[in-house]
């Protein structure tokens, strides 16, 4: 294998300072959109008594799956030794820390008191998921950024093995962490299944390789960089597999949960009367988010387009917030059912699906956590060397064809 | 919490708990001795120095057979003890709400009210990530609202849809119930009163209503007018499958 030559963006073309420019402009509204929501309280928002989790918690929890599944990349070459992928290994741990760091802060910030953020860190009660996830959170960066310096300084790459080990292991009770915050709600017909925490990792999977191949693409191409189709091949083959995988799991559940008479509500609501929801599970999730997609990456005389694949990323992206949506609003917006075998009606809205419309100011937060993980990586790639000076196929893959 | 091995934040945080209750233990406490009170039975005053004890594991015990479709007495009493505004919006609080059933074989129509059900093994608790959600000694679950940073995981987990969350500013507290926008609160137990050896709002209107629908009392005692009455009469909990073992049961369901 060739000598890798990594090396920082220029970062002084006028493109680079007007994606700078959007992305601060938008993680400026969304920081601007949080004091507001302080300052008002959680009524400017749609949130209500019966939808406690809103579109912040979407994006939150989309940027932090994706951020260990942007990860795997790196782990295919240090873990699982396949040397091909150890040369895209630094853009991959850079997506995770960007990705992380922007969904956290989305989550942070909807706290009904931000101020109190510093309570969480010092006040921790061991039964709770959400206080295992703080630990997570912090391994996870921890880990990850050791496992870059291991890649960056030649002192310590001998070190780079174990250090890609440990952020694996973290990555994986990271996601395991995020998919049972959900699995831990029993009482909420939809969460109860035992299948949510590996659903979860298979969609991180997916998420993360779309967020990377996207990201690897558009970074090549805008800094003129030569980048083959040997690597984009394989990652878009991967993506297909991982999308593929996800289809399967997402069978799985709602089948096993059709199995549960008491379930049949709730997945009748999903699938075929839920308004929105149900939209957003056959349209977003099912065809745009991964059958088209599918279609995108294998099709004979399609698959070869960089732009089919580059759009097939986003669509990836999209049907991905669309399963968050489904999952977490859709989740919530069907009624808990205290008395089964009873209709039952309150002034609390108890018995009726809950209305919920997201307003601009949490909108806007969420996607200003989009804005804030792209920031960390634009600026990661400018100032240290993320990025191969090529990966052109005879770089990458030297005895390929 | 292991009393022994309290951290110094533990020792501030149940500072922070005991002044949420002191001011009225020390009124109760006035009150047990003022002459021409008389003390229900089931409740005594808990000296203000004192910490709530496991002896007792306050509850309710609720009839829906007596209670009314449309009479929600209990309600207006609950909203006026914990200054809470009246509104029926999808943001506003409401610690207890009124349920009306149909059974959807029959047609039997019930009605009862629901709040939080002071589980012995709160789910609210179990998730809340800094502790803020707790149980007292005597089985009242509440939310410390000094900590309590507002992620709602807690209403997520509740099987019961008996919390609310404070979605804007708010006015004309009562001092003895601290609230505060952008925390997450739910029925007390009126411990404020229980604590001065009275009984829960709720309760105490729907017995001057002539109801009598809810009974409060200790179901640790066996001589309670509600263990007694647990003991004889089919009672129910709601969502007994998780097995929480509320505190709240229900009969005529
Ligand atoms: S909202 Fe408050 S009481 Fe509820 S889980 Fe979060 S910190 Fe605990």
């Amino acid at each position: 294998m060739k000598i890798i030559n990594y090396r920082e963006i220029e970062g002084r073309s006028s493109g680079f300072l007007i994606l700078l420019a959007i992305l601060g402009l938008l993680a400026l509204l969304g920081l601007g959109s949080a004091h507001y929501m302080e300052e008002h309280g959680h009524v400017v928002t749609g949130m209500t008594n019966q939808i406690v989790w809103g579109i912040p918690h979407v994006f939150a929890v989309f940027l932090i799956v994706a951020a260990s599944g942007a990860l795997n990349v790196a782990s295919i070459g240090s873990v699982f030794g396949k040397s091909f992928y150890k040369p895209l290994a630094p853009l991959s741990a850079l997506l995770a820390i960007g990705l992380l760091g922007g969904g956290l802060t989305v989550l942070m910030l909807d706290l009904g008191r931000p101020d109190r953020v510093i309570v969480a860190a010092t006040h921790y009660n061991f039964k709770s998921v959400f206080a295992w996830n703080v630990f997570l959170y912090s391994g996870f960066f921890g880990a990850v950024a050791i496992y870059i310096w291991t890649m960056m300084d030649k002192t310590v790459s001998s070190y780079t093995k174990p250090a890609g080990y440990l952020a694996f292991v973290v990555r994986l009770l990271l996601t395991t962490g995020t998919g049972s915050i959900f699995g831990f709600l029993v009482a909420r017909q939809f969460y109860d299944s035992a299948l949510l925490a590996p659903m979860f990792i298979i969609m991180s999977f997916s998420y993360g390789l779309a967020i990377y191949l996207g990201v690897l693409m558009a970074s090549y191409k805008w800094t003129n960089r030569p980048l083959g189709d040997a690597v984009i091949n394989r990652l878009k083959n991967l993506l297909g597999v991982f999308i593929a995988a996800v289809l399967l799991l997402v069978t799985i559940f709602h089948m096993t949960n059709l199995y549960f008479t008491k379930h049949h509500g709730v997945e009748a609501f999903i699938l075929l009367n839920g308004g929105i929801y149900t939209s957003l599970f056959w349209l977003g999730q099912i065809i745009l988010g991964s059958l088209v997609p599918l279609v995108l990456l294998y099709a004979p005389g399609i698959s070869k387009s960089r732009s089919a694949i580059a759009f097939a990323c986003g669509l990836v992206i999209l049907g991905g917030l669309s399963q968050m949506y489904v999952t977490i609003i859709g989740g919530q917006a069907y009624p808990l059912v205290l008395f089964p075998g009873y209709q039952e009606s309150s002034s609390f809205f108890d018995g009726v699906v809950h209305n919920y419309s997201p307003s601009l100011p949490e909108t806007l937060l969420g996607l200003g956590g989009m804005a804030i993980a792209g920031i960390i990586v634009t600026l990661g790639l400018k100032v240290l060397r993320f990025l191969p000076l090529s990966l052109a196929d005879s770089v990458a893959d030297p005895h390929a064809k | 919490m292991n009393e022994q091995n309290k951290t110094a934040e533990q020792v501030i945080e149940d500072y922070s708990r005991r002044k949420f209750l002191g001011t009225s233990a020390a009124v109760g406490a006035t009150l047990a001795i003022a002459p021409g009170i008389t003390l229900l039975d089931m409740a005594q005053a808990r000296p203000a120095d004192q910490a709530a004890s496991s002896k007792n594991r306050w509850g309710l015990l609720i009839d829906s057979n007596k209670c009314a479709t449309g009479c929600d007495d209990c309600v207006s009493a609950c909203f006026k003890e914990n200054a809470i505004k009246e509104g029926k919006k999808e943001t506003d609080s409401q610690w207890i709400r009124k349920i009306e059933l149909k059974d959807m074989q029959s047609g039997r129509t019930s009605s009862l009210p629901m709040m939080c059900q002071h589980c012995a093994e709160p789910p609210c608790v179990d998730v809340c990530p800094t502790g803020a959600s707790f149980k007292r000694a005597d089985g009242i679950v509440l939310v410390d609202r000094h900590i309590c940073i507002g992620c709602r995981y807690c209403m997520m987990a509740c099987p019961y849809k008996a919390r609310s969350f404070v979605h804007e500013e708010l006015t004309d507290q009562n001092p003895d119930v601290p609230r505060g926008k952008g925390c997450v609160e739910s029925c007390t137990l009126c411990v404020h009163r229980v604590d001065k050896g009275e009984q829960p709002a709720c309760v105490e209107a729907c017995s001057s209503s002539g109801k009598n629908a809810m009974i409060f009392g200790d179901l640790n005692d066996p001589n309670s007018e509600i263990s007694k009455r647990i003991a004889e009469t089919a009672t129910t909990q709601v969502r007994a499958d998780l097995q929480l073992n509320p505190g709240v049961r229900y009969q005529g369901i």
